[in-house]
C-alpha cells in the first residue's frame, strides 16, 4: 500500500502551466464540438439510441479530464475508446457471428429475405399479353409506361405511383397521338424518356410493378425486364404474412418459414423454396463442423499440419540464419560492418508485399528470372514453383526466409551485445575456446531475452495471411474433388479467408467466425503460457 | 572471392592467413549474404528500366529505359502521383496519431499504478492475437453503419480508414512502448518532481524526449505496416483516385498479371526508395523499436 501511495504522489501536485491548461481546453472544446455536431446529425435521423450512446461515451469522456486526480484514465482513453471500437467490438461480434449461419445465403434480416425472394421469383400470367413500351415520366416526375398491344393495337398507361397513376386505357381525350402504325406519339403530360435516360434508371424502371387489381398476389402486374417490353406477370408464391407461410403457385406446394435454419422449407419432403434464407442463430452448428464433419477433417488436418509445420519452419530457419549472421558479424574488427549491416536489412526495409509480387514473378516458372537466370544450368528441366505441392511449400518457406532473416539478425545482433563483456572475457581468460563460450555462455542468455520475441513470431507466422495469400493464394489446387476448396500451401488463415470472403459455394461468414474464435483461442493460449514460462525464465536467471 | 586472389608478400604470409581465418572469410560470407538479400531488389530495378516491359528479363541491366517511370507518372489509368499522395496521408496520419496514442498509454502503463494495469497489458498483447484479417465484415458493418450515421468517417473516406487502422495498431505499439519506457530510470521522474513539475510536464518534456529516436522508428514501422496494407483500403476505397500504392499497383498486375510488369517494377522502385533510405538511416534505433527496449541495439 505505501508503494501506491508514493506512487501517486509522484505524479500528482505541481503547477499546472497555463499553457497546458488552455490546450486542454481547447482539445476537448474542439472534441465537443466535433461531438455535438454528429449528435445533431444523429438527431437529424432520428437515431436517437446511437444518439445517446455516443451522448454518455463522450460525457463520460468529458468526465475524466475534467476532474481532479483519475490520472490513468486520462491516458488511458484515447487508446481504449478506438481499441472497443475496432478491436474488441470486432472480436465480440465474430464470437457472435460464429453462432449464427451469416453468409451470403443468410445475409439479412426475415423481412430482406422475404423481399428479395419476391423480387426474384416472378412469372409471366398464362396466355398474358405482351406489350412494347415506351417508358415516360408523368407531369409529377412519376415514370410511367406507355405500353402498346401490337395486335389489338390498343395503347395502355400506369406506373409509379400507381394509386394516382392506375393501369388503364389511354384515349383520344388524354390527348394521344399515334402514328400509321399506331404506336404512340405524345400524350398531354407525358415527356418520354431518352435512350440514355433509360439506362441510367434501368435499375429503377426493372422494379415497377403496376398492380392490375386491389391484390397484387393475386389479380398479378404489370412489369418489365428490359425497359422495351413489359408483360402481364405474378409472383410466383403467395405469401400468407399471419402463419408465415409461402404458397407456390404452380403447384400449390406450401413452404413454412422454418427459424432452425433460416429457410422456408416443406414440413413433408424437406424442399426448400428458395436458396435466400434469413439470419438466425443456430447454436453450435458451425463448431460442431468444423469437428465432426468428415468432408472437412481430413483436409483440415492436413492443412493444420502445414500451418505449424510452415510458421515452425519459418521461425526456425529465420532465427538460424539471423542468429549465424550476428554472430559472425558481431565483430568490430570487419571492416564495412556498418555497410554490411544496413546491406543486410534490405529486405526487411523493402514493403513486404512488394517483395511478394517481386518474388512471384522471380519465380514464375516460364519465364521467371530465377528458372531461366539463376537455375539456368538445368535447361528445360524448370521446377514448377507454382504447380507441385513440394516446390510451391519450399517457395513459400524460403521467400518468408527472405523477409524474416533482418528482423532475427537486428534482434539477436541486439541481444548479443547487451551481454555484458566480462562474462566473455572471464570465460576466454578460463581457457574456453570461442564456439564454447557461444554454446554455453552466448546462446542460453540471448534464448533468455529472445524467447518472447520468437514466440511472437511464431504466433504472427501462423497467421501470416500476406506471405501465402500474394504468393500463391493458397495454391496450386491440385485435388479438386474435395467440396471444400483446399489448394497446397494453404494455412489454415487463408483456407478460412476462402470460406469467409470467396467460397465456391458461396460465402459462410458464420463458420469463418467459428474458425477464427477458435485460431484466437489457440495463439492467444499458446503465446499466454508460452510468455508466462518464459518470464519465468527469465526471473530465475536474473 | 578477390581477396583470396590478392598477392601478399611472402613475409606478411602468415599474417594473411591469420587475417583470413580470423576477419577475412566473414568478407567472403558478407558476399554470399549481400546477394542473397539483394538479387530480388537488383532484379526489379533493372526490370524497371526494360523496354519490352512484360516479365521475359533474364539479363540484369541489360537495357536503360526510364519510359516506365514517365509512363506511371503521367498516366490517368493509373494515376501514381495520387496513390503516392493518398497512401502518405494515410500512412502518415496513422503513424503520428497511433504512436502519439501509444506512448500516453504505455505512459500510464509503466508509471502509473492501478487497478486493472496487467490484465489490462496482458489483454493488449492478446488482443492482437485475433486473426485481424477475419474480421473484416465486422469492420466493413463498423463502416457502413458510419457511412450512415456520420458520411464524413463512413465507407470511401480516409478519415474512417485512419480510425480502423488506429484501432488495429494501438495494442502491439503500446506493448512495445511501454517495455521501453520502463528501461527510463524513474529516478528522473522523481527529480523533475521535486523541481515542480507536473505529470504533462513530466511525461512531453522528459521522457518524450528520451524516447524521440524510438518514437520515430516506431512511427516508421506503423508507415510501412499501412503503406502494406491493401486488404482494407481496397473495400474501402473503389474508384482508381482514391487508391493506395498498395492497392493501386496491385490494379496495375490485376488483368494479365505480366502484362505491366516493368510499370509496376518502376513503382515498386519509387514507392519503396523513400521507405528504405529512412529505414537505413534511422538503423540504430530500430533494434530498440522493434524490441520495446527488452533488448538493446
Amino acid at each position: 500500500m505505501r508503494k501506491r501511495s508514493k506512487n501517486f504522489e509522484l505524479y500528482s501536485g505541481g503547477t499546472p502551466s497555463l499553457r497546458g491548461t488552455l490546450a486542454k481546453i481547447f482539445i476537448l472544446g474542439i472534441v465537443d464540438a466535433g461531438v455535438g455536431f454528429v449528435l445533431m446529425i444523429l438527431f437529424g435521423k432520428q437515431k436517437y439510441g446511437f444518439a445517446i450512446f455516443f451522448a454518455v461515451v463522450a460525457l463520460i469522456v468529458n468526465w475524466i479530464y475534467l476532474r481532479r486526480g483519475g490520472l490513468p484514465a486520462k491516458y488511458l482513453t484515447p487508446g481504449v475508446l478506438l481499441l472497443l471500437a475496432f478491436q474488441v467490438y470486432v472480436v465480440v461480434y465474430s464470437g457472435y457471428i460464429s453462432f449464427t449461419n451469416y453468409g451470403s445465403f443468410h445475409n439479412g434480416s426475415y423481412t430482406e429475405a422475404l423481399d428479395a425472394i419476391q423480387q426474384a421469383a416472378v412469372e409471366p400470367i398464362e396466355g398474358a399479353t405482351e406489350y412494347e413500351i415506351k417508358v415516360s415520366k408523368a407531369s409529377d416526375g412519376a415514370l410511367q409506361f406507355v405500353a402498346f398491344d401490337a395486335n389489338t393495337k390498343k395503347i395502355y398507361i400506369g406506373g409509379e405511383n400507381y394509386a394516382k397513376h392506375p393501369w388503364r386505357e389511354l384515349t383520344s381525350a388524354d390527348g394521344l397521338v399515334t402514328n400509321a402504325d399506331g404506336y404512340p406519339e405524345s400524350i398531354t403530360g407525358q415527356t418520354f424518356l431518352t435512350d440514355s435516360q433509360v439506362n441510367d434508371l434501368a435499375s429503377t424502371i426493372t422494379k415497377i410493378k403496376i398492380p392490375l387489381g386491389p391484390n397484387l398476389d393475386t389479380d398479378g402486374f404489370i412489369a418489365t425486364a428490359d425497359a422495351f417490353y413489359a408483360q402481364q406477370n405474378r409472383f410466383s408464391y403467395i405469401y400468407d404474412e399471419k402463419n408465415r407461410v409461402m404458397t407456390r403457385l404452380s403447384d400449390n406446394k406450401k413452404f413454412i418459414a422454418d427459424d432452425k435454419v433460416g429457410f422456408f422449407k416443406n414440413k413433408d419432403d424437406g424442399e426448400l423454396l428458395s436458396e435466400i434464407g434469413w439470419q438466425v442463430r443456430v447454436g453450435w452448428k458451425n463448431f460442431q463442423k468444423i469437428f465432426g464433419d468428415k468432408e472437412l477433417r481430413g483436409p483440415l488436418t492436413g492443412i493444420i499440419l502445414w500451418t505449424i509445420l510452415f510458421a515452425f519452419g519459418s521461425v526456425l530457419s529465420t532465427f538460424i540464419l539471423g542468429l549465424a549472421l550476428a554472430l559472425v558479424f558481431n565483430d568490430q574488427r570487419i571492416r564495412g560492418l556498418k555497410i554490411y549491416r544496413s546491406i543486410f536489412i534490405l529486405p526487411y526495409a523493402f514493403p513486404a508485399f512488394l517483395s511478394a509480387y517481386v518474388w512471384k514473378g522471380m519465380l514464375n516458372t516460364q519465364n521467371g528470372f530465377i528458372n531461366n537466370t539463376i537455375l539456368g544450368f538445368m535447361g528445360d528441366h524448370k521446377i514448377q514453383w507454382f504447380e507441385q505441392q513440394g516446390a510451391a511449400r519450399a517457395a513459400v518457406l524460403l521467400v518468408n526466409l527472405w523477409l524474416g532473416f533482418p528482423y532475427m539478425f537486428l534482434i539477436c545482433t541486439g541481444a548479443l551485445q547487451a551481454i555484458p563483456n566480462d562474462l566473455t572475457e572471464a570465460a576466454s581468460i578460463d581457457g574456453a575456446s570461442s564456439w564454447k563460450i557461444i554454446r554455453l555462455i552466448k546462446l542460453p542468455l540471448l534464448l533468455v531475452s529472445l524467447a518472447p520475441l520468437l514466440i511472437a513470431s511464431f504466433a504472427y507466422n501462423f497467421n501470416n495471411f500476406g506471405a501465402i495469400y500474394l504468393l500463391t493464394g493458397g495454391g496450386p489446387f491440385l485435388d479438386q474433388t474435395l467440396k471444400v476448396t483446399v489448394g497446397a500451401t494453404d494455412i489454415l488463415i487463408t483456407f478460412v479467408y476462402r470460406i469467409a470472403f470467396s467460397g465456391s459455394i458461396g460465402a459462410d461468414y458464420g463458420l469463418a467466425s467459428a474458425f477464427s474464435v477458435l485460431i484466437f483461442l489457440l495463439i492467444g493460449s499458446i503465446s499466454f503460457f508460452s510468455f508466462k514460462r518464459t518470464r519465468g525464465l527469465e526471473e530465475l536467471t536474473q | 572471392m578477390t581477396t583470396l586472389t590478392v598477392k601478399h608478400p611472402k613475409a606478411k604470409r602468415g599474417g594473411f592467413i591469420r587475417w583470413f581465418l580470423q576477419v577475412g572469410w566473414k568478407h567472403l560470407v558478407a558476399l554470399f549474404v549481400i546477394v542473397f538479400s539483394t538479387f530480388p531488389l537488383v532484379y526489379i530495378l533493372s526490370t524497371s528500366l526494360t523496354k519490352m516491359g512484360n516479365i521475359e528479363n533474364f539479363t540484369l541491366f541489360r537495357q536503360f529505359y526510364l519510359g516506365n517511370y514517365k509512363d506511371l507518372l503521367t498516366s490517368t489509368d493509373y494515376p501514381f502521383v495520387i496513390w503516392m499522395k493518398n497512401t502518405l496521408i494515410l500512412a502518415g496520419a496513422t503513424a503520428v496519431i497511433s504512436v502519439f496514442i501509444s506512448a500516453l498509454a504505455a505512459f500510464a502503463f509503466s508509471r502509473l499504478r492501478f487497478k486493472g494495469r496487467r490484465p489490462g497489458l496482458l489483454a493488449l498483447i492478446l488482443i492482437q492475437m485475433f486473426p485481424s484479417i477475419l474480421g473484416l465484415t465486422a469492420v466493413f458493418g463498423i463502416l457502413s453503419k458510419l457511412t450512415d450515421y456520420v458520411p464524413a468517417i463512413g465507407l470511401g473516406t480516409k478519415a474512417g480508414l485512419i480510425l480502423v487502422y488506429l484501432g488495429g495498431s494501438l495494442g502491439g505499439g503500446t506493448y512495445l512502448m511501454y517495455g521501453f519506457f520502463n528501461t527510463i530510470p524513474k529516478e528522473l521522474d522523481e527529480a523533475a518532481k521535486i523541481d515542480g513539475a507536473t505529470h504533462t510536464q513530466i511525461y512531453f518534456k522528459i521522457i518524450l524526449r528520451l524516447v524521440a529516436p524510438v518514437l520515430a522508428v516506431m512511427a516508421l514501422l506503423s508507415f510501412i505496416g499501412t503503406f502494406g496494407d491493401y486488404v482494407l483500403a481496397s473495400i474501402v476505397f473503389n474508384t482508381n483516385k482514391q487508391y493506395t500504392v498498395a492497392v493501386g499497383l496491385q490494379s496495375l498486375l490485376a488483368d494479365p498479371w505480366t502484362k505491366n510488369w516493368a510499370m509496376f517494377a518502376a513503382g515498386a522502385v519509387m514507392s519503396s526508395l523513400p521507405i528504405v533510405i529512412i529505414f537505413v538511416s534511422l538503423q540504430k534505433y530500430i533494434t530498440n523499436g522493434l524490441t520495446g527496449g527488452a533488448v538493446k541495439g
